[in-house]
């Protein structure tokens, strides 16, 4: 059983300073849908709001269709991870798992039955007598999931849960929280700065930055078609090269750079003297020549072997280094420090943004 | 010797026994590099250090202590006859709490008095405990950090005030002719005056306001290092207030709450000044009782049973209480 969470213009003050602006945002009954931003960008507001922690400035919560106006957050269908777990440290595991069901007033013989299931659920089955201090950040992680699951939420809020574990462990844990979702079909909002879990786990995401909704959409788009330059800059790694729109027609644009007249996909319908960033991924460069409109060359920096490819940096116009990245199978030759060095892209790689605020590097 | 000088041994045998350890220290040691404790710090410092101990345990503890323990076991005997063939070890000290010296009667009395003034101390904790809870919790986890200074400073200044003025000025509200009793004759509530002091109101008062600041910082303490966190967490599944604090908030304030308990009722079943000024005409305070004995009559042997009767009893119902709400007396220290 899940429910949609529907944002209905949400604002939040904390007295004169605006956590979030005007947010409207409908996630869908079963989504898993993440926020992403940098730390500040108002993501943990929404869902303290969400949860009913907080009470918006103005605007609506919505849950089911239910306006949640009023509502507490121990009568709201909803179940929050917390970021540090807040797992209770004198209660055992499965006293942790089943506490929703305690305070409902379930009899100990259920909770101890329900505890058996959901430890198996998260595969930590006969462990339901242990104390959370003798688990480890794996298991504790999945026991503060089996007890937000025990009171059947149908929506499930997670604050960036996996940032206390280890990398290896982390990677593990996405997996496992994506099938877990799968598993008991209901809402997983998700709140991360980390935009690999953000792709990787999420069906939609919301991007994020000052408190206000940059983008909504799928990873895919996200990363391929940002809708802002803090989106292009903030989810993955992207060389800009800023400028004026020299010339547009319906799907591309040249822009005058210092690196000389580039063009790219023109998604947003700029026209010829608008004020511009280009972006490029570093993956979409290739080493060489190319098109003359979608080519640059630069003096080489320095180079990161990384196993699977190799970054190149090029001296950049502004601060910011021009970093290259090429895959390992290509049999290309890398060039040298201070080697001047011609690299190329497909014009539909680059993508055309109107000038605005970058994510801070 | 007289078997009252017989505790006076007891710091020398602390001397030889730290002696003899400092001595086997180094034989002790599987450390073939491990010096011993005078070759670590000097024959001149370690004696220093063995005499400080011996000076701590005779003025500190023997004296105080347990010379009133040696003393409670003595009949009372004037001066000339201390010493002398009278001067035997007895239990009749603490025979005469539980029977008149006279004629062998129940001593009701004294046996009143103390489990009065038990019952008292008990109902003190309890109300301080009823107090102190909802505002220590309000200053560790709800109140904004300005607010809880302006608690703080309210609860600490009237302690400025020396304890006889503000028992006299608690008297001045509850007696017969005080401003509660007019306040409540002038609007008609009351007939003729309520004696608050006879009916042990002045008492419980008092000894409450007295040991406030003992039960509110331990609470404050123990709930201030609760993880926020927790608290959203059980509300988030569904808990009302009463039973995050039930679950939650009281277990993991166990060991403060204990202690500030045990605090209180050990310093109200102890105190002198607010029963004496407070409680009513009637009332008979345990610890008076014993003031009486050392300072009206002059019975040292008495008076100190009773105080070590009173002393065994606290502790005797601390630890139960303590074993009865599973907390051991180290957590309480913490």
């Amino acid at each position: 059983m899940s429910a949609g969470v529907e944002l209905d213009h949400v604002t939040v003050r904390f007295g004169q300073f605006t956590a979030v602006d005007d947010a409207t945002l409908d996630i869908k009954g079963g989504e898993f849908f993440s926020f992403l931003g940098p730390s500040g960008c108002g993501k943990t507001t929404i869902l303290r709001t969400v949860s009913g922690f907080l009470d918006p400035s103005a605007g609506k919560v919505r849950i089911g269709g239910q306006d949640m106006g009023g509502i507490g957050p121990n009568k709201r269908p909803t179940a929050l991870i917390f970021q540090n777990l807040a797992l209770f440290p004198l209660m055992t595991v499965a006293d942790n798992i089943t506490y929703g069901l305690r305070v409902r007033g379930m009899s100990k013989a259920e909770r101890m039955k329900k505890a058996g299931e959901l430890l198996d659920l998260i595969a930590l089955p006969g462990q339901g007598d242990k104390l959370v201090s003798e688990l480890s950040g794996g298991q504790k992680q999945r026991v503060a999931i089996a007890r937000a699951l025990a009171v059947q939420p149908k929506v499930l809020l997670l604050d960036e849960p996996l940032s206390a574990l280890d990398l290896k462990l982390r990677q593990h844990m996405r997996t496992e929280l994506r099938a877990i979702q799968q598993q008991v079909g209901i809402t997983f909002i998700y709140i991360t700065h980390d935009q690999g879990e953000a792709l990787t786990m999420s069906d939609r995401i919301a991007v994020m930055s000052d408190g206000v909704i940059q983008q909504v959409s799928d990873g895919k788009n996200v990363y391929d078609h940002p809708d802002t330059p803090f989106v292009a800059s903030f989810v993955g790694e992207n060389n800009p090269f800023a400028g004026k729109v020299v010339s547009a027609d319906g799907d591309y644009a040249a822009v005058e750079t210092p690196h000389g007249v580039l063009r790219g996909r023109n998604d947003k319908k700029l026209k010829a003297g608008d004020r511009a960033i280009l972006f490029v991924r570093p993956e979409s460069f290739r080493l060489g020549g190319g098109a003359s409109d979608a080519t640059l060359a630069s003096e080489t920096i320095s180079s990161a072997f990384e196993g699977n490819a190799t970054h190149v940096f090029l001296k950049g116009a502004t601060k910011k280094d021009i970093t290259v990245t090429v895959a390992r199978h290509g049999g290309h030759k890398i060039p040298v420090q201070g080697e001047t060095a011609a690299i190329h892209y497909e014009p539909a790689m680059g993508v055309v943004l109107p000038e605005g605020k970058m994510a801070r590097e | 010797m007289s078997s009252r000088l017989l505790v006076f041994l007891i710091p020398f045998a602390v001397i030889a026994i730290f002696w003899v350890m400092a001595r086997s220290e180094k034989k002790l040691a599987h450390d073939p590099t491990h010096k011993s404790f005078f070759e670590r710090n000097g024959m001149v410092l370690g004696i220093t250090f063995i005499m400080l101990v011996a000076f701590w345990s005779l003025f500190l503890v023997v004296l105080p202590y347990l010379y009133m323990v040696v003393e409670s076991f003595h009949p009372k005997l004037p001066p000339m006859q201390r010493g002398g063939p009278d001067d035997h070890l007895t239990l009749e000290q603490y025979k005469s709490f539980f029977f008149e010296p006279m004629d062998g009667s129940l001593n009701t009395t004294h046996m009143g008095a103390f489990v009065f003034t038990i019952f008292t101390s008990v109902v003190v904790t309890a109300f301080n405990f009823a107090i102190c809870y909802p505002l220590a919790y309000y200053m560790a986890q709800a109140g904004s950090l300005q607010k809880v200074r302006l608690i703080m400073l309210a609860l600490i200044v009237p302690y400025w005030v020396n304890e006889i003025l503000r028992a006299f000025s608690l008297r001045l509200l509850l007696a017969s002719k005080g401003l509660i009793n007019q306040a409540l004759l002038g609007l008609g509530l009351t007939e003729k005056p309520i004696d608050f002091l006879a009916l042990d109101v002045g008492l419980y008062v008092g000894l409450s306001y007295a040991y406030l600041l003992v039960m509110i910082f331990p609470l404050y303490n123990a709930i201030e290092s609760l993880d926020k966190n927790q608290i959203e967490a059980a509300r988030d599944l569904g808990a009302p207030w009463w039973k995050i604090h039930r679950d939650v908030v009281i277990p993991y304030a166990k060991p403060g709450i204990a202690s500030g308990c045990t605090m209180v009722f050990m310093l109200a079943a102890g105190s002198l000044a607010a029963p004496q000024f407070l409680g009513g005409p009637s009332t008979l305070w345990f610890t008076s009782i014993v003031y009486d004995f050392f300072f009206q009559a002059f019975n040292w042997p008495r008076g100190a049973a009773y105080a070590f009767i009173l002393l065994a009893a606290c502790i005797a119902f601390v630890m139960l209480m303590l074993r009865l709400f599973k907390v051991s007396l180290g957590e309480t220290i913490k």
